[in-house]
């Protein structure tokens, strides 16, 4: 980047001299940059932030005890509206975890689908949190716009293929539900063709444009050592400059196939993650041109599994995936009966929002919208 | 310079209105109700049940076997089991359900009702102008209105219902001959033990004393 001289600014942290004058502003829940329904108890010096509280569980859905009440099978559908953008990846998550807890194989062509699928998944996610993070920024609605374009032809295709464009229920414990649809092959490779001028497009609009870098460089910073004793993932941790991809860390599915990098920011602002997002999209571009080609013929279930009276041996299992927002695990207990004794969600929005305070300290309040944006956040996930 | 990024950006939103009256492909919406997409052949949005031939009622494919109930996430499927049997597409007296009520307003269009249906019975509509004035009796289904012939579900999904029917016929061809099998098993027999009764008949009339109890 040629304007270091934007980058450099920072903004001072002012000492703040009686508590009396503070403003307490209450952000949300019905706050239209909140995604959903989320409340920040902000207090100000002036424009300043001295405090912020984030306020969870406005949309709590009791997620984790119903799945403890119903069967394995019957999880899989609430799993879709965890993160709803990314119904593809929970499907994923959750079935490795009873794949790892009842030990069932998963046939090569289905490992395939589900690359497919998760990458296709986190390229629309990614357009479209850039998207948003654009419509916050005041851009109203041409980059968000764009995005949702792009993301349409994605949403069909998983619509042509699960039967659903967003509550896909697509993934099985030993594979997928079904196979793909006759010229499904053909329609994804016309829309990932389309993909790098898709991105390129993205990048002539918004990577050097002055009010992009204006307002999104030197704002909230996330320090590396902050940001992993935090436990944050994903994108907000790789924007940092700390080097962690599970697909690369953990070796799940088949990802070691494939030959794709994984970008790294260095400054850990909001302009970090924002490029960060499209050189994901494009690293995800290359997986999904070397998939396509390469998959295989077979079966896509394991024969064993069946739909009903799936009641694994006692144990525990973990299982983790790099989904677009960050680490999603599912962590679970079997007691050998049919519904699981104990189901725990580790969703990456909840646990990468945690540190919000922490970057929004001393910025100026129209800020904390921006920054908060730039977290990437689904409130089904982060209130379960 | 300063400005020049804003530049490229502007140049990128101009190439896209310019293009848009040029190249069909750039324009991506439809004025929807006078303008409709294609359908979409995998599309699911609620359960329907399915009958086989002219009578909704007689030819309804449901046993009222409860799986689906039992296995639905949101729990949003009733069933009245009847008291009495009906015959099933090949004949077999089979339950049917007397009552059976899906509530949209719960169905969350997951699909695994239709996928642990052992019968083939139920199966996903694509019909989704389904809006109504009454939240809550307008939103329950009852049998007469989920039920829909099989000529249905063959318009709507081509492919599954192909598949399908092939399986049914297989089975039906499989019952039928099993069933002729044992009808001819059982002619064979009865002809065979009419035999034997005539031929105990014959030699019963020589040494009647010779039975003993």
């Amino acid at each position: 980047m040629s304007d270091l001289a934007i980058r450099s600014y920072l903004p001072p942290v002012i000492e703040v001299e009686s508590q009396d004058e503070l403003l307490e502003v209450a952000m949300g829940p019905h706050h239209p940059s909140t995604h959903g329904v989320f409340r920040m108890d902000v207090a100000l010096d002036g424009e300043r932030v001295v405090r912020l509280k984030p306020v969870f569980g406005y949309l709590h859905r009791n997620h984790e005890k119903i799945a403890e009440k119903t069967t394995y099978l019957a999880s899989m559908p609430y799993t879709d509206r965890l993160d709803y953008f990314c119904s593809m990846t929970n499907n994923w998550a959750y079935a490795l975890a009873v794949e790892k807890l009842a030990g069932i194989e998963v046939p090569e062509r289905a490992e395939y689908l589900r690359v497919i699928t998760a990458e296709l998944t986190r390229i629309q996610n990614h357009a479209s949190a850039i998207g948003f993070l654009l419509q916050e920024m005041g851009a109203s609605g041409t980059p968000l716009m764009y995005a949702f374009r792009e993301r349409e032809k994605i949403l069909d295709l998983f619509e042509s293929l699960s039967g659903s464009r967003m509550m896909c229920n697509y993934m099985r414990f030993g594979g997928c539900r079904v196979d793909l649809p006759a010229d499904w092959l053909d329609a994804a490779k016309l829309v990932v063709a389309g993909l790098p001028r898709f991105i390129d497009e993205i990048e002539a609009l918004l990577t050097s444009n002055e009010i992009l870098m204006a307002r999104s460089q030197g704002v909230g910073i996330l320090k590396p050592d902050l940001a992993v004793n935090a436990g944050v993932t994903g994108v907000m941790l790789r924007a940092t400059g700390v080097n962690y991809d599970l697909r690369k860390v953990d070796h799940y599915g088949i990802y070691d196939r494939f030959s794709f990098r994984v970008p790294l920011g260095e400054h850990g602002d909001i302009y970090d993650r924002y490029m960060l997002r499209v050189l994901e999209m494009r690293e995800s571009v290359k997986i999904l041109e070397q998939a396509i080609p390469q998959l295989p013929d077979g079966p896509i279930l394991d024969p064993k599994s069946k739909p009903r009276g799936f009641r694994p041996k006692p144990g525990e299992a973990y299982g983790r995936i790099e989904a677009p927002k960050g680490e999603l695990g599912f962590y679970l207990i079997s007691d050998g009966t049919g519904n699981p004794y104990r189901y725990r969600v580790r969703p990456p929005s909840l646990i990468n929002l945690t540190i919000l305070e922490d970057m929004c300290l001393g910025q100026n309040v129209a800020d904390v919208v921006l920054i908060f944006g730039s977290v990437d956040i689904v409130l089904g996930e982060v209130d379960r | 310079m300063l400005g020049e990024g804003i530049l490229k950006g502007l140049a990128e939103t101009a190439k896209n209105f310019a293009g848009s009256f040029v190249s069909e492909d750039r324009l991506t919406t439809v004025e929807y109700p006078e303008q409709r997409l294609l359908p979409i052949e995998n599309t699911r949005d609620f359960p329907f049940l399915v009958y086989d031939g002219e009578d909704p009622e007689a030819g309804l494919r449901c046993v009222s076997c409860q799986i689906c109930e039992k296995e639905c996430p949101p729990k949003c499927i009733y069933i009245v089991k009847s008291t009495d049997k009906k015959p099933d597409y090949v004949g077999k007296p089979q339950f049917y359900p007397a009552r059976f009520d899906i509530d949209i307003s719960v169905c969350m269009s997951c699909q695994i009702c239709v996928e642990v249906c052992p019968f083939e019975a139920i199966k996903m509509d694509t019909e989704f102008e389904l809006s109504t004035d009454d939240r809550f009796g307008g939103l329950i289904l009852d049998k007469h209105k989920l039920a829909k012939s099989n000529e249905h579900f063959q318009r709507i999904h081509p492919t599954e219902a192909a598949e399908v029917d092939a399986r049914l016929a297989e089975e039906k061809e499989k019952v039928e001959a099993k069933a002729k099998a044992a009808a001819e098993a059982a002619a064979a027999k009865s002809a065979a033990e009419a035999a034997a009764r005539k031929a105990d008949a014959g030699s019963a009339g020589s040494n009647a004393e010779g039975v003993k109890p």
